[in-house]
């Protein structure tokens, strides 16, 4: 409960989950508000925002309702968003652990895999499993996911080995404690707080690389999708820039409260006391 | 001499890495639909099935997962990357006629974002909760949570469509037949934009991270003793802080160089630059996985570079490296 | 520089107070404290963790935590009033007219440059003297405080020196510019204890040689008793005694130094007991060794532990004493095989040990217990008190409420409140946690009790109640116990024999009072010279009558 006091003492956190409290109600009351299917024709093609009361954010170049599609895009912004963090988390947290506790020759096989999945461009990788598995939601997804967890990994993995020498761990294995109850009753709680806070820049990242496949045309056509939308304005950016600057706001602004709700967490899990106690 | 033994032995560990990835790449690629062939066969516009089956012979195709797993990596030892479906040449020669591009976005966007992250990230440190300090880490936040692509297509719409200042696209002037410095200067205005985009959201990892960095090395205790010696701040600033902050910039350098490739991808696309992000892009549109192999093969080398040279300036700048471990 | 004030002290502080930041656990780090340094005198500044020591060091070189400030009073150095002075005109006197020495001397210098140019910064920040005078004066400088091969000194980098050497750098740093006052702050608390002798004898060289004042803050009356002309005791930000040395060392006034003084260990042994019994743990040959490096490593090995062998007979405690790096902790985690030794057997009982495999050995786990070092990181934070002390007795079947109620029994018999079992680890002080730690491992009825250094994070007045405690217990419960241990005067008053461990071999070993009357190996002598103040008597001291 200090925690939530001290979270909500810092305004830019407060921001933060605002934001993120707007996107899901964007999200949920997306089919109350538009009960259409948002990638139907709605009206007159490239009608501006406010110029049509009914169409209050106007028309793409498809005449479909840009409004409508925003608010569809918010569910697969934060679906994708949640579902590929929580891929990239569980991965990354079980190599990490492993790597972390056991050492010698798992931690040399694992951080090789690890490093190996962080050669490779993560974007480049997501390009290939997509091409190889196609492009519905539930493959971009998990491809999603299977990029994300080498970071996990390693910050997982590095709490691990300062963790494992503590003494209380120690203490545990002088108690005649077993490997898989030390790592997951005690010493995988202690380890659990800045992964979390990571999870933010994960997500924030998930959401971003999802909205660039569909940006490129590479993500489900058949959804409606920020990234989608921005790619479709490209063709009338000269002229009806709004297509594209709309969905972009949506993003940015999603992005944003994940990221500063990640910040908050951090600032509340640990308080940088800007004083030092006389010694 | 011990930091490029130590340097080159990192590269050397770097091997198995590699051919983890390619081993990965490949079995994925036997599980994709569809092989070279058929899309070799979709690019002449259809053909019979004993045509298809000759080419696969050509291309090793018939034989084992396993055996065909063998030919390839004795192929990439050699360099011999395949040939391109879509271009109809060896994707060695296509994947050297993009990077330049892409080297060029990459390493101007590495250097604006390096450079602007560290002086940006110094003032936000030396004015801790001041306005400065609001301000970066505000515009670093902004910047992180915007998607590069659409940064792109709003400076388009800015800077050329509005004010005209700066080309929409492309990576010269078609057909304007200039060379020497004239040539130099017309690819740098059309790069201002592309760099910028890319550069952007590194920049604002850079500045948190060189932030951060400040700070924690300015509770250090050497900081301490220095300021007990009598020194000034800015002294210190320089003198004791920047060194050891920079250690983490420089390792972050090495673990964002596969994202700064990823990123030029979307950048490429955007701005309609002729690199081997765009080439991925359409690779990937066309089915030609020969190319989007090689691409990604070349990707990992160009990372394992960058990590070599970022070993070699990590050495250079803690003396700890090259006696340790 | 201004010329010191003829006849008045170096610096005087007059009714200093200091304000702590709000949300602190109290208000002033220092309250109407009133001193003086004279020139050519040293004044131990001596109290213990919170007593507001080192913020009275940080006040008069102007450098406190953000939120600390200065309230009221003056520090008056050489007539002149530091609190009232400029950033600029204290920049021109930190590191010319006072130098200062810090606590740890790993990270007080930059790891990125050499020593010499470190040094050297001094006189480019106050001097204007050409590139080759300073080198010349940083070598002299670097001659003065004995550093072995000062050229090379020069340009080495931190991490090559030894943590002696590198406090022998700060402290050639601070004096560079001969200033009239040193301030050393713990300077070798973080040293081991043959160190703290050479560089204890080396301040007090350079201090005679120069006239210099030096205010040196300690929380070790054996440092004091070693080195102070004069002595200040201080208690949560308020002195309380100050006086010459020989007075407050010898006759204590206040009640708090009496009590402080007390709580020191004597160097004079106990009387050995449990002599002759039959050993409960025998060590024969054991040895570890480390291999650094991996796979590719040019693959340094360093003998951790070689050769050991050692009996603990049953009922007695037996201290394992020696300075860092000389095995003693990596041969007690050797014993629970929290690491493995590559030779030699561990036989408690019937037992070896040492043969077993990891799933045999936590079966045998309960016979032997460990208590570890550091209260604040030896138990799980997220944990409560109780469920620490009851998780041995779960693991090996003990129903949970059957181990509760046992643990709070546990708490009752190491001196906690039995109704704090539902307490978190943070919710109890230094002291009550290392209780907790010693509950933990006595639910377990351990035949052997092995305490790695267990007080030695403590400050010295909970130091000696643990100590008690842990005495009181052994003839309670007829403990056997292995005591890990660096500092003599802990060894002295708790162990029945001793054994000396350096570079991981045993180099003598015999009851202790024996071997504290008679130490054949010369390293064993060297030892007990080095113990900071042994020819001063702590319990004669705390039983003199009051002046």
């Amino acid at each position: 409960m200090v925690l939530v006091r001290r979270y909500l003492r810092n305004p830019a956190a407060l921001l933060g989950a605002v934001l993120l409290v707007l996107v899901l109600a964007v999200a949920l009351s997306a089919p109350l508000l538009f009960p259409k299917d948002p990638l139907s024709l709605a009206g007159r093609p490239l009608q501006w925002p406010f110029a049509n009361p009914r169409l209050w954010l106007g028309t793409d170049s498809s005449g479909r309702d840009i409004a409508a599609q925003i608010f569809y895009g918010a569910r697969v912004s934060l679906l994708i968003g949640l579902v590929a963090t929580a891929i990239a988390i569980a991965i990354g947290i079980a190599v990490g652990a492993v790597a972390g506790f056991y050492g010698g020759l798992a931690d040399e096989v694992l951080m090789r895999v690890t490093e190996a999945f962080q050669t490779l461009p993560n974007f480049l990788l997501l390009l290939v499993l997509v091409a190889v598995f196609g492009s519905q939601i539930t493959t971009v997804t998990v491809a999603i996911g299977l990029v994300s967890w080498p970071a996990v990994a390693r910050l997982t993995r590095a709490e691990f080995l300062t963790l494992r020498n503590r003494e209380f761990v120690q203490a545990c294995r002088v108690l005649g404690m077993g490997d898989a109850r030390i790592i997951l009753r005690e010493i995988l709680p202690n380890a659990l707080p800045p992964v979390i806070v990571y999870a933010s820049v994960v997500m924030a990242v998930a959401i971003l690389l999802e909205s660039a496949l569909a940006f490129l045309n590479l993500s489900d056509p058949n959804i409606a999708s920020w990234g989608n939308l921005i790619g479709a304005g490209r063709g009338v950016l000269r002229t009806q820039w709004y297509v594209s600057a709309i969905p972009g706001v949506a993003i940015l602004l999603t992005v944003l409260g994940v990221s500063l709700v990640g910040q908050g967490l951090n600032d509340a899990l640990n308080p940088r006391l800007r004083r030092t106690l006389p010694s | 001499m011990t930091i490029l033994l130590l340097a080159l032995r990192r590269l050397a560990a770097s091997v198995p890495t590699l051919l983890l990835i390619l081993a990965g790449l490949f079995l994925l690629l036997q599980l994709a639909p569809g092989d070279t062939v058929d899309a070799l066969m979709a690019q002449m516009g259809g053909g019979d099935p004993a045509t298809a089956d000759e080419l696969r012979r050509f291309y090793g195709l018939d034989l084992s997962a396993t055996a065909q797993l063998g030919r390839y990596l004795w192929r990439l030892v050699r360099f011999d990357l395949g040939v391109s479906a879509i271009y109809g040449k060896p994707v060695a020669t296509v994947i050297a006629e993009r990077l330049p591009v892409t080297l060029l976005l990459a390493g101007s966007a590495l250097v604006l974002s390096f450079a602007g992250g560290t002086l940006l990230g110094i003032v936000a440190a030396r004015r801790l909760d001041r306005w400065p300090d609001t301000l970066i880490s505000t515009l670093g936040l902004a910047f992180y949570a915007t998607p590069s692509f659409w940064f792109g297509l709003m400076g388009i719409v800015l800077f050329s469509i509005r004010l005209g200042w700066l080309p929409a696209g492309g990576y010269e002037e078609v057909g304007g037949g200039l060379t020497g410095l004239a040539r130099a200067l017309d690819i740098a205005r059309h790069l201002v934009l592309p760099s910028l985009t890319l550069a952007l959201v590194f920049l604002a990892t850079y500045l948190r991270i060189m932030r951060a960095s400040m700070l924690e090395v300015m509770s250090l205790d050497f900081v301490r003793t220095a300021r007990a010696k009598g020194m000034g701040e800015t002294g210190i600033v320089v003198r004791h802080a920047l060194r050891n902050a920079l250690l983490p910039m420089v390792t972050l350098v090495g673990l964002q160089a596969g994202t700064m490739l990823g990123g030029s991808v979307v950048v490429e696309s955007v701005f309609a630059l002729p690199g081997l992000g765009r080439l991925a892009y359409e690779s990937v549109v066309q089915r030609d996985l020969n190319t989007l192999l090689g691409i990604v093969f070349v990707s990992a080398l160009l990372v394992i570079a960058v990590n070599f040279a970022v070993d070699l300036v990590y050495g250079r700048l803690d003396p700890r490296i090259a006696a340790g471990r | 520089m201004t010329k010191p004030v003829t006849g008045g002290p170096l610096l005087r502080i007059e009714d200093l107070s200091v304000r702590l930041p709000p949300g602190a656990d109290r208000s002033h780090a220092l309250s109407g404290v009133s001193l003086a340094v004279e020139p050519g005198e040293i004044l131990c500044v001596v109290g213990e963790s919170g007593s507001g020591k080192s913020m009275l060091a940080g006040t008069v070189m102007r450098l406190l935590p953000p939120g600390v400030a200065p309230e009221a009073g003056r520090v008056l150095f050489q007539g002149r009033d530091l609190l009232a002075e400029s950033e600029a005109a204290m920049r021109r006197i930190r590191g010319a007219a006072i130098g200062m020495v810090f606590q740890e001397p790993m990270t007080a210098l930059n790891p990125l440059r050499r020593v010499g140019d470190q040094i050297a910064e001094v006189f480019r920040i106050h001097t204007r003297l050409s590139r080759s005078a300073i080198r010349d004066r940083v070598r002299a400088l670097l001659d003065e405080v004995r550093l072995p091969d000062p050229d090379s000194a020069l340009r080495a980098y931190p991490h090559e020196l030894s943590g002696g050497q590198r406090q022998r750098v700060m402290i050639a740093m601070a004096l560079a510019l001969e200033p009239a006052l040193l301030i050393a702050d713990e300077p070798t608390t973080a040293l081991d204890v043959t160190t703290q002798g050479r560089i204890l004898a080396l301040i007090r060289e350079i201090q005679r040689r120069r006239g210099m004042g030096v205010l040196f803050i300690t929380h070790d009356f054996g440092v004091v008793a070693e080195i102070a002309d004069r002595v200040a005791v201080m208690q949560g930000g308020r002195l309380v005694e100050a006086g010459p040395a020989r007075e407050v060392l010898g006759r204590p006034r206040a009640d708090y130094t009496r009590a402080l003084i007390a709580a020191v260990p004597p160097l004079a042994p106990r009387a050995p007991r449990g002599e002759g019994g039959a050993p409960i743990l025998s060590l024969a040959g054991v040895s570890k060794t480390y291999r650094s490096g991996g796979p590719f490593g040019r693959g340094r090995v360093t003998h951790a532990v070689r050769d050991v062998t050692l009996d603990l007979p049953r009922g007695t405690t037996l201290g394992i004493v020696g300075e860092s790096g000389s095995g003693k902790s990596t041969l007690a985690r050797c014993i629970v095989r929290l690491l493995d030794p590559e030779a030699g057997t561990i036989r408690l009982g019937d037992t070896d040990l040492a043969r077993l495999s990891r799933r045999a050995m936590r079966e045998q786990a309960h016979r032997v217990q460990m208590v570890f070092q550091d209260p604040f990181a030896s138990l799980n934070p997220r944990r409560r008190a109780g469920d620490l002390v009851a998780q041995g007795p779960v693991l090996r079947g003990v129903p949970r409420a059957a181990a509760l109620a046992r643990a709070r029994e546990l708490f009752a018999l190491v001196g906690l409140d039995p109704a704090a079992v539902g307490r978190f680890p943070h919710e109890f002080s230094g002291g009550q946690r290392q209780r907790i730690g010693l509950a933990r491992a006595l639910a377990l009825e351990p035949e052997v009790l092995i305490a790695d250094e267990p007080v030695s994070a403590l400050d010295v007045s909970v130091q000696a109640q643990v100590l008690a405690l842990l005495d009181d217990l052994r003839d309670r419960l007829g403990l056997s116990m292995l005591f890990i241990t660096h500092d003599l005067r802990v060894a002295a008053q708790i162990c029945d024999r001793v054994a000396v461990m350096k570079d991981g071999a045993v180099v003598e070993t015999g009851p202790t009072a024996a071997v504290f009357a008679d130490p054949h190996h010369p390293y064993t002598r060297a030892l007990l010279e080095a113990v900071p103040g042994r020819a001063w008597s702590p319990t004669d001291a705390a039983a003199a009558p009051a002046a």
